[in-house]
């Protein structure tokens, strides 16, 4: 038996952020108007997908340091579960922008970046199926997956903010922690992030299990 | 199979032709009442593509099931 506490929270947190997001009460902003509300929704996709690309790294640096093939496996379903979280982040961007920002897709550094760093992880699963060869595919896709993870976090964090954009937190704007000052939006957002993480996380646990028993069947 | 996404996909170009007529209905609604409707949309999407991943998890399970 496993325990399960971990996933009911997730559960509970996602469905309190959903309730209160729409609900609870958000500072009269210009432009943004209710729309405000979607940071609940948009930003912990983001989040959910950047912790699973460590739990990637995690696992893949595993498998280079002991060659257990379970890590290896781990390391593509966190990936799998992540590269889920971030096409999600990036629709619901585009959405976002194109009534706030004019265009859903106005070429705005930090959506071209976001896009690259997808790309990144898109390129990681089609390396994997390109070798044959069970071992050999571990041992570069770990290497690989070591490599994208730093390279996904300056394309999302760093060169960001060194250009102009339109982008909240980026190109000299002020970040949405300017405009939560009363507190009220953190009191949803907190859990909402951390819930969505939860969520993420369960995912990839099923994934995971579903392809060790896909492993064990053709073995 | 093919021929049917493409034939969707044609029309859904048509279509981009008739919005460039300044603003769509649809989009007029979604920028009204203080765009509340873009985080409905936006939480749609977000339980379309959970409800997606559940589709995926189904249909590997179910060749499994087959396998045993």
């Amino acid at each position: 038996m496993y325990k399960s506490w971990w996933k009911i929270l997730g559960a509970v947190l996602v469905v309190y952020s959903t309730i209160a997001g729409f609900l609870a009460s958000v500072p009269a902003l210009p432009i943004l108007h209710q729309s405000i509300r979607n940071l609940y929704f948009h930003v912990p996709m983001w989040f959910s997908m950047i912790v699973l690309f460590s739990v990637s790294v995690y696992h893949s640096i595993k498998y280079l340091s002991n060659n257990n093939e379970e890590h290896d496996m781990k390391a593509v379903q966190s990936v799998n579960a992540g590269v889920l979280f971030g096409i999600l982040g990036i629709i619901t961007g585009a959405i976002w922008a194109k009534f706030t920002w004019g265009q859903a897709w106005s070429f705005d550094v930090k959506q071209n970046f976001a896009a690259i760093a997808l790309l990144l992880y898109f390129a990681y699963l089609v390396l994997r199926n390109a070798i044959d060869e069970d071992q050999k595919r571990a041992k570069i896709a770990a290497i690989y997956n070591i490599f994208a993870f730093p390279m996904m976090v300056v394309l999302l964090f760093v060169l960001p903010r060194l250009s102009d954009s339109l982008h909240p937190g980026n190109g000299g704007n002020p970040g949405f922690n300017a405009y939560d000052l009363d507190s009220h939006m953190r009191m949803v957002f907190y859990p909402a992030c951390l819930g969505w993480i939860l969520i993420g996380y369960w995912i990839y646990t099923l994934l995971f299990r579903v392809s060790a028993i896909e492993k064990n069947k053709t073995v | 199979m093919k021929k049917l996404i493409t034939t969707v996909l044609m029309l859904m170009v048509t279509l981009q032709l008739f919005a460039q007529d300044q603003t769509s209905a649809i989009t007029d609604t979604l920028a009204g009442s203080e765009k509340i409707y873009v985080v409905v949309v936006c939480v749609a999407v977000i339980l379309l593509g959970l409800i997606f991943f559940l589709f995926s998890i189904d249909r590997r399970l179910k060749k499994l099931e087959k396998k045993s």
